[in-house]
């Protein structure tokens, strides 16, 4: 039961009803199809976990978006931590880049972790900045700013 | 190369197909305990029906007319706001009603959650579900007088009005004195479907 009686929780399978898809495109897209799923996964779970206690029904979409973009970053934190397997060629990605398959979203996930996060926020989870901005931990105006920069690095790439 | 701008080509994404991975979620969740309220639907001669359950039992049955939407959100909001859609959890209440449908099954063996209902109403409810079987009808002085209260017989209308498991708990069976029908909550033609079936133990439609 919710703690504050002002909060009206819609049912959950609304949210899921709305947003599941794209939540999940938002994780494959960052970590590719099997570590997306994972991640999907635990986004999800952990969304579960805190709903029944969750303060703030406005803004559900983003609150799941938030989620799942601490689980995409703990997964690229947790494939950056692993060593590179000697032999590994100039073409395959190394560290955090994450198999993903379409060029540009492998583009993305080459530029630099708060960049990746507002473009795949802005143009999969189609939030507005200040929701971005909540989401990466940064203002308004900082997001909006990680949205330019990453769209001009992609843009350098893909003229390249 | 193509002429679409770069953020059209980023909303496109990656394709994916979420199916696997909710279905993923949705196990993991049920043997986790994160689902509070699990729900499916189910169809019959009487139209879809709703069936939701808790962990305690059979804790709604709803019918077309009530709106699905408006349902799931009542129980969110009385019960708890983890509602989902999670069939499995249902499959054998539902098989029983294909069966109570088939004119092969006169009791529902299910677990029922009356969590719904509080006071005099549950009481009514619990007396009828127990006590007024397959085939049988009673007044609602009848029961009324079955739960003690032989001037109750309005509220037990009212019990039967806001009764949250039809069909398992019986209130097509509670007419009014004299014969008439009374009310339904799935309508009228959904109550004489009932008490047809019942009359003669197999389907007539």
């Amino acid at each position: 039961m919710a703690l504050n009686p002002a909060v009206r929780l819609p049912p959950f399978q609304h949210l899921l009803d709305a947003h599941a898809v794209d939540l999940h495109r938002f994780c494959v897209a960052q970590a590719g199809p099997d570590h997306g799923a994972d991640c999907f996964q635990e986004a999800v779970i952990a969304a579960l976990r805190a709903y029944p206690s969750l303060q703030d029904d406005r803004n559900l979409r983003g609150w799941l978006f938030t989620i799942a973009h601490h689980k995409v970053l703990d997964h690229h934190r947790a494939t950056g931590r692993r060593p590179v397997p000697i032999g590994d060629g100039p073409d395959r990605p190394t560290g955090g880049v994450a198999p993903v398959d379409d060029d540009l979203w492998r583009a993305v996930n080459r530029l630099p972790g708060k960049q990746r996060g507002a473009i795949a926020l802005r143009y999969l989870g189609d939030l507005p900045y200040a929701e971005i901005g909540v989401a990466l931990g940064c203002s308004e105006a900082a997001a909006r700013q990680n949205v330019r920069a990453g769209l001009a690095g992609l843009r350098q790439e893909v003229t390249r | 190369m193509t002429t679409h701008p770069i953020e059209t080509q980023l909303r496109a994404g990656v394709p994916t197909d979420p199916t696997a991975a909710l279905n993923a979620v949705l196990a993991r969740a049920e043997a986790e305990g994160l689902v509070d309220v699990a729900y499916a639907t189910t169809d019959s001669p009487i139209g879809p029906l709703l069936v939701a359950a808790t962990d305690a039992g059979l804790v709604r049955l709803a019918f077309d007319a009530e709106d699905d939407a408006r349902v799931l959100e009542e129980l969110a909001a009385r019960i708890a706001p983890r509602v989902i859609e999670s069939p499995a959890r249902l499959d054998q209440v539902r098989r029983q009603l294909d069966e109570y449908f088939e004119g092969c099954r006169d009791r529902f063996d299910v677990a029922l959650d009356w969590r719904l209902s509080a006071g005099f109403r549950k009481t009514v409810l619990e007396t009828l579900h127990a006590q007024v079987a397959f085939g049988h009808t009673v007044s609602y002085l009848e029961l009324a007088t079955m739960v003690g209260n032989a001037k109750a017989s309005r509220a037990v209308g009212t019990a039967m009005a806001t009764n949250p498991i039809p069909i398992v708990v019986p209130c097509h069976r509670v007419l009014r004195t004299g014969g008439h029908l009374g009310g339904y909550g799935g309508g009228l033609p959904a109550k004489i479907k009932l008490l047809e079936l019942e009359s003669t133990g197999h389907t007539l439609f």
